[in-house]
């Protein structure tokens, strides 16, 4: 091998679409699951905005959500719209934009170079895997051109998504691609980790962020199948007349839901641990400090959620009819998450301890996320506690719960890891004034959105409600709320004229910026041409990604 | 030793906190709403006081160990078995000694909510998009529920289309209402009060609008209205259009 086949592959020979349709490439790869996430968060993201005008006034029936979405097409109603909007939001953001930014893109484009591997164990396969999920987020987005959009939630509760006006089959049809192309990168990830670490590399060197991909996709193998099994039966009752969840068939309502968040509670660590592993790659480099109690992190924290995750779903059911003695018992299960999840904390904290802290704009998004972490963790404790819930159960309390975790912290730590990793895609830096502009945009305006929403949720404002004639007190809330929501917005814009402006004209930096130890930075070009590294990459016993001192 | 003593009562006293926790009497019934409020700020208490220690932790540490020049590296010590494990155990207990006394905090309060009261008065509600309908049993049928001060109400509940949920947030108590299955709720109206339930799962585009009036009155104003409706329903027994094509599906159950 030569050293030219290491230009930087979109600088080098010119771009050609066939090298990016064809590419088996695992830093490709990452990037067409980068591009295919951002899609669906910035269309899901509008949605939002819609959303937020759609409750900016009591009654919205002629208010600005018209502008947006009322008119989009006769035949919607504001309701419909609305009710359409909350759909895609939800589905889009989890299945198309934080499953696949962490799992796809940050996984891909990562671990590999992390693990000093040429590539991942199957190229095709993964280049499969990318396409499958890229065909996914385009049937979600031909939601937006057939006349009957789904209207399910993302959840898709029957009997509502058997009569629903709505499309069900266009939901399955994208829960079924990108399950498939879940369970794909699963398989591929795991045998990556297990047989093509450098040699020398030990369990215990490995990067946080590989160990996190490495739990998440042992959670995606277990658990995806059941999301893909639930759906599909949905999919026999609505259209081919079966009666798995209808009773007046004898089916039973309740089995969904079991079998949906059976899934679906995991699928939040699937978006949580790998966030938590970005978070420590850029917390240690930027502190200079290796992982404080790395085992206690890994085995404990990391490993204590995978072994709990599969046993407190009926947490999402607290009020749904289930008997009581298993909410009971999963209020217990649910609230020793506090234990594995706690001991990452922790060990997060103090890897900062005697540290030389530098702040770029990485670390600005991992600082935020080390509090916004606090904020979601801990309003998920009454949540956890069955008899609490069954006050703010379906209230927008829940709703600003899991925004603080998956719409915040998971975000942040997907935009902190674009930022770190930015020289290493490009070969430039996207440390830029303007992106400081867009994080305190950001940071600002979704703490205007959500806090308000925590104060009312307590007072009893309900969920996926279009408007609310009996709680006309909370107007003023649902004002600052989406005065945040533009605020918010406002910053996205700006990040992302910055990622564009910084990939073409910003300034050029060297290939280990930050300077790291761990092996994407010390032992390859920024961006690393085709088989990663010039020669194979051998570590020592004493090798670790965390060695400063 | 007496360190050792002091300890299991500071464990004993935090074990027994919850389930002995007294509760305002109101002639044996306690009342699950002002319960609920009770263990909500509690809890209250305990997340701001972790939080608040993470974050000033944090906050310090990120202050105290900035770098003040360029090319610093940290200076962390070494991670020994004995560190590894002290704040691997400790936290650990500590978190979890924390769980378990929210467990118990949840379950004394879980136990308010789902043990109904003997003699309480027993309404069936149905739920159908977009509406919500009460059977007294007697063959009054309404579209809105009215109960008397004073008197535990036991609510069965049930759902004739999709999955609704039955929102009563005065009284801070919400449970699904299922097609196929009957699930339950009861609250304790201690005083007259007019408020409304709203439903709380998606159900539809109607979903924003489905709620009824919510009367707790005197007992004397109960009598009355129960009076009126007997005396309505024997009048016009022939047109009651909406509760008699609800009636055979929940039946039916």
């Amino acid at each position: 091998m030569t050293a030219t086949t290491h230009l930087p592959a979109h600088e080098g020979a010119g771009f050609k679409i066939s090298e990016w349709v064809f590419t088996t490439d695992h830093k490709r790869i990452g990037v067409l699951y980068l591009f295919g996430s951002m899609a669906a968060f910035i269309v899901a993201g509008l949605m939002a905005i819609a959303i937020r005008l759609t409750q900016y006034n009591v009654m919205t029936l002629d208010g600005p959500v018209n502008y947006f979405v009322g008119d989009f097409s006769k035949s919607l109603t504001v309701a419909h719209a609305y009710d359409t909007a909350l759909y895609f939001h939800g589905a889009a953001m989890i299945l198309a934009f934080l499953i696949p930014g962490l799992t796809g893109f940050a996984a891909n484009y990562l671990v590999p170079l992390m693990i000093g591997a040429r590539d991942v164990a199957f190229p095709r396969i993964n280049a499969l895997s990318v396409w499958l999920f890229l065909a996914g987020v385009i049937m979600a987005l031909l939601t937006f051109v057939i006349g009957d959009k789904p209207d399910i939630m993302w959840t898709g509760y029957p009997p509502y998504s058997i009569i629903s006006p709505g499309n069900t089959a266009f939901y399955v049809f994208t829960v079924h691609l990108i399950g498939f192309s879940s369970i794909l990168g699963a398989v591929n990830f795991l045998v990556t980790i297990i047989y093509m670490r450098a040699p020398g590399m030990g369990w215990n060197q490995l990067n946080m962020f590989v160990w996190t991909i490495f739990a998440a996709f042992c959670i995606q193998i277990v658990f995806v199948p059941v999301l893909a099994s639930a759906v599909t039966l949905l999919l026999l009752d609505r259209y081919v007349g079966m009666g798995f969840f209808d009773p007046t068939r004898g089916g039973d309502v309740l089995l969904y839901q079991n079998l949906f968040w059976f899934y679906s509670h995991p699928a939040v660590y699937v978006i949580f641990l790998p966030a938590m592993g970005l978070l420590f790659e850029v917390i240690a480099c930027q502190a200079k400090n290796p992982i404080f109690n790395y085992k206690a992190a890994v085995y404990g924290g990391i490993g204590g959620t995978v072994a709990i995750t599969g046993e407190v779903w009926v947490h999402h059911l607290y009020i749904s009819g289930m008997p009581d003695w298993i909410r009971i018992g999963m209020m217990v299960t649910t609230l020793l998450i506090s234990v594995p999840v706690g001991l990452m904390v922790i060990s997060m904290f103090l890897t900062l301890y005697k540290g030389a802290i530098t702040f770029n704009v990485a670390m600005y998004y991992a600082v935020a996320c080390m509090f916004l972490i606090l904020v979601g963790g801990l309003t998920g404790i009454p949540l956890a506690v069955t008899s609490l819930t069954v006050n703010l159960a379906r209230t927008s309390y829940v709703h600003a719960h899991f925004h603080f975790i998956m719409g915040l912290m998971a975000t942040y730590a997907l935009f902190a890891a674009i930022y770190f990793w930015f020289p290493k895609l490009t070969g430039r830096s996207a440390d830029l004034p303007i992106a400081k502009a867009a994080f305190w945009l950001n940071l600002i305006g979704t703490q205007v959105t959500f806090w308000p929403l925590f104060i009312i949720g307590v007072q009893g404002m309900p969920r996926r409600y279009y408007s609310y004639p009996l709680f006309p007190q909370f107007e003023a809330y649902h004002h600052i709320a989406t005065y945040g929501a533009f605020i918010s917005a406002a910053g996205i814009t700006l990040m992302i004229i910055g990622w564009i402006y910084a990939a073409i004209r910003g300034p050029v930096v060297g290939t280990n910026p930050w300077g790291s130890k761990s092996l994407e930075w010390t032992h390859t070009t920024s961006p690393p041409g085709p088989g990663n590294f010039l020669k194979p990459v051998v570590v020592g016993p004493d090798w670790t990604p965390y060695d400063y001192h | 030793m007496r360190l050792n003593r002091k300890l299991w009562t500071a464990v004993a006293a935090l074990v027994w906190a919850g389930p002995s926790f007294a509760y305002e009497d109101t002639g044996g019934i306690i009342n699950p709403t002002t319960a609920w409020t009770d263990t909500w700020n509690d809890v209250l208490v305990d997340l701001f006081v972790i939080g608040g220690l993470f974050a000033a932790v944090g906050a310090y540490l990120l202050w105290r160990y900035r770098a003040t020049g360029p090319g610093q590296v940290g200076t962390a010590p070494k991670v020994n078995l004995d560190i590894a494990l002290a704040w691997s155990l400790v936290p650990a207990a500590l978190f979890m000694a924390d769980d378990f006394f929210l467990a118990a905090r949840g379950w004394s309060l879980w136990s308010i909510q789902r043990t109904v009261p003997a003699h309480s008065m027993e309404v069936n509600v149905s739920a159908s998009q977009w509406y919500f309908e009460f059977d007294y049993g007697n063959g009054v049928k309404s579209d809105q529920l009215v109960v008397p001060v004073g008197q535990p109400i036991v609510l069965r509940m049930t759902a004739t289309d999709v999955v609704h949920s039955f929102g009563l947030i005065e009284y801070k108590l919400k449970e699904d209402m299922l097609p196929g299955r009957i699930t339950h709720i009861w609250f304790y109206p201690d005083k007259p009060l007019e408020t409304f339930v709203t439903c709380v799962e998606f159900c539809g585009d109607g979903h924003s609008q489905m709620n009824a009036p919510v009367k707790a009155v005197l007992k004397a104003d109960f009598d009355k209205w129960m009076a009126e409706q007997l005396t309505k329903k024997k009048s016009a027994s022939l047109d009651a259009p909406r509760s008699s094509a609800a009636a055979p599906a929940a039946s039916a159950l």
